[in-house]
């Protein structure tokens, strides 16, 4: 049972592992942002679960309720959603302009590509 | 007193608020002057606030009336202030410098591009100024995702590049933080920098707040570039426009270092952080191979810029080493290089930025002999260097000289030789490139350069004279440094010194 009392935990840890290896190990750009979107999403979810109250109700006030879930870890991380999706558009921005200006959006193929020009 | 704590939130709100109307404003000239005057008020606010916090008082002003620790407070003491000095600062002198510059490297939309460096500065400023750590969260990565925006509108493609390698490292920091700040809200349920130093003891025998420690430590080593985590540096520095890489340079680590001690000594306290972790030796380490691996690659570089980036990792090696003797002198001398640092390093590249925009070239090879046609400019990088380097009576000789006593008081002397070592590596990518611009003669099939016009000069002249007068009048780098490691840690580590 302590398996899946930790449930969260072991979503949240096989989430982030999966996220940060694409982020370490894919040479494409837009994979490496959805990595990192996944990464992103993983802490989220960890901050989240946190707030779960076992038996508590949802944080609206109501009568006959005494136990309520925690709300502040969700206003905190609707912040951090924002700020994640600001991150996705701009690596996303990026992207284009670097297939604008290479003709590649592959890590090794622009190294290559930068490899013959001057410092 | 009560006007200066409801003052002191401009510091933040001025460029936060400036900078969506800069985007607004058309043509070039109206929002160059809004952003020159949103930092210029910002830095008056900053320096009277230092002013007011250099005696040991705190300033705390609770947002929305809604008091800590529920709600989120500034909170100023003479460590936060005097980093919001060093950013106000250098931010009100480069700014009019630059205007010639954007104007060669972002001809179009600089309402935008003034506008994400106003929010950039408040970013970083608003790190420096809070006392909630989910906030030091928002602000860094306001302030990041305004950077790389910044970097990417450097000419090079390679700019692109740079801006995008550094938008995935800085995210992958950014998100250890925020785990590092589940962490510790899951074990204390609060927020509030102080609330939780007084939280934080009654769990001290937990596990996750040790690796709580762990990520906000690797989280923050990555912003501030700690070797090895410095990949992301030296191309963003060298692609990015003038403007951006000398006001990154002089600040963005720093703040990024700061932020670190804030945590370490004040939330966690130096008693737990450094039995928890091996975090004294670990600095130390890292902090001495950055010192040798940045210093080695500097000399081997062939472009003045990335030169001057790989400098910089050396130097944070110096700050990071006075962190890591975990005694009062060595916070102090960390805070001094922190602020002579960014002084050195923003007339260094700012010297660099003139050469580019007169020049068209910061390879050192394209300079040979250039030190006759451009004498003013060429004198004022030598002389920036000369306090690099850590020659007296310049700023950089007071930070050196801090560290090495911090050093022999912690009973470390062979910290010395390794210090005096790195400064001559200095000396040699210095002197290399002043001896190819004064001593070779200039090429005959060289482009002709001009000198650059005295509005140019002036403010880097002004920075060098800076560098000088903290060499000469220690008054207020060595008294504010001190006062802000005594602010961080006087109570837990004993007053030193």
């Amino acid at each position: 049972m302590t398996f899946l009392s930790f449930f969260n935990y072991w979503a949240v840890i096989v989430l982030m592992m999966i996220g940060y290896y694409c982020v370490i190990v894919r040479g494409n750009m837009i994979k490496k942002i959805i990595g990192l979107g996944i990464f992103q999403t993983s802490v989220f979810i960890l901050f989240i679960s946190a707030g779960k109250v076992i038996g508590g109700s949802t944080p609206v006030l109501r009568d006959g309720v005494e136990v309520y879930s925690n709300p502040l870890p969700h206003v905190l991380i609707l912040t951090a959603i924002v700020v994640g999706i600001a991150t996705t558009a701009l690596g996303l921005a990026l992207t284009v302009r670097i297939h604008e200006a290479y003709g590649s959006i592959d890590d090794d193929a622009i190294d290559a590509a930068e490899a013959q020009e001057p410092q | 007193m009560t006007r200066l704590v409801e003052l002191m939130p401009f510091i933040v709100l001025l460029p936060l608020l400036a900078g969506p109307v800069c985007a607004l404003l058309p043509g070039r000239r109206l929002p160059w002057l809004l952003a020159v005057a949103a930092t210029a008020g910002a830095f008056i606010i900053a320096a009277t606030t230092l002013a007011g916090v250099m005696d040991g008082t705190t300033l705390r002003y609770a947002f929305g009336n809604w008091p800590p620790p529920i709600g989120i407070e500034y909170r100023v003491d003479a460590a936060n202030a005097l980093v919001a000095l060093l950013i106000t600062g250098v931010a009100t002198i480069l700014l009019p410098w630059a205007a010639p510059t954007v104007d060669a490297e972002v001809p179009e939309r600089q309402g935008v591009f003034y506008a994400l460096f106003l929010i950039a500065m408040a970013g970083l400023l608003g790190i420096t100024l809070t006392g909630d750590v989910f906030n030091v969260f928002v602000f860094l990565e306001i302030s990041s995702l305004a950077t790389y925006g910044l970097i990417a509108h450097g000419r090079d493609r390679r700019a692109l590049l740079a801006a995008f390698r550094y938008l995935i490292m800085g995210t992958v920091g950014a998100t250890f933080l925020l785990i590092g700040i589940a962490f510790l809200y899951i074990l204390t349920g609060s927020l509030n920098m102080v609330d939780l130093a007084e939280r934080l003891p009654g769990v001290s025998d937990s596990r996750a707040l040790q690796v709580a420690l762990g990520f906000i430590v690797v989280g923050l080593a990555i912003k501030l570039a700690l070797f090895p985590l410095h990949h992301w540096l030296p191309n963003a520095y060298t692609y990015a426009p003038t403007l951006i890489t000398a006001f990154l340079a002089a600040t963005a680590t720093k703040v990024a270092l700061y932020v670190m001690l804030r945590v370490v000594f004040d939330v966690f306290g130096p008693a737990y952080s450094f039995a928890a972790l091996p975090l004294a030796s670990a600095l130390m380490v890292l902090a001495i191979a950055g010192m040798f691996a940045g210093s080695w690659l500097a000399i081997l570089q062939e472009n003045l810029k990335r030169m001057l980036a790989y400098s910089s990792v050396a130097q944070v090696g110096y700050m990071v080493l006075g962190v890591s003797l975990v005694s009062v002198a060595g916070l102090g001398a960390a805070f001094l290089h922190l602020f002579n640092h960014g002084l050195m390093k923003a007339a260094l590249f700012a010297s660099v930025g003139i050469v580019a925009y007169q020049a068209g070239s910061v390879r050192i090879q394209d300079l040979q002999g250039i030190g006759r046609q451009m004498p003013w400019t060429l004198t004022a990088f030598a002389l920036a260097g000369l306090s690099l380097i850590g020659v007296p009576p310049t700023a950089g000789f007071i930070s050196k000289w801090v560290l090495i006593s911090a050093a022999l008081d912690a009973g470390q002397a062979w910290l010395v030789v390794l210090i005096l070592i790195t400064s001559l590596m200095a000396l040699v990518y210095i002197a290399r490139v002043v001896e190819t611009a004064w001593l070779r003669p200039r090429p005959a099939d060289a482009p002709a350069v001009n000198e650059a016009a005295w509005w140019l000069l002036g403010p880097v002249w002004l920075l060098v004279a800076a560098n000088f007068y903290f060499g000469l009048d220690t008054r207020l780098t060595l008294g504010g440094a001190t006062a802000a490691a005594e602010a961080l840690a006087g109570g837990a580590l004993g007053v030193g010194r």
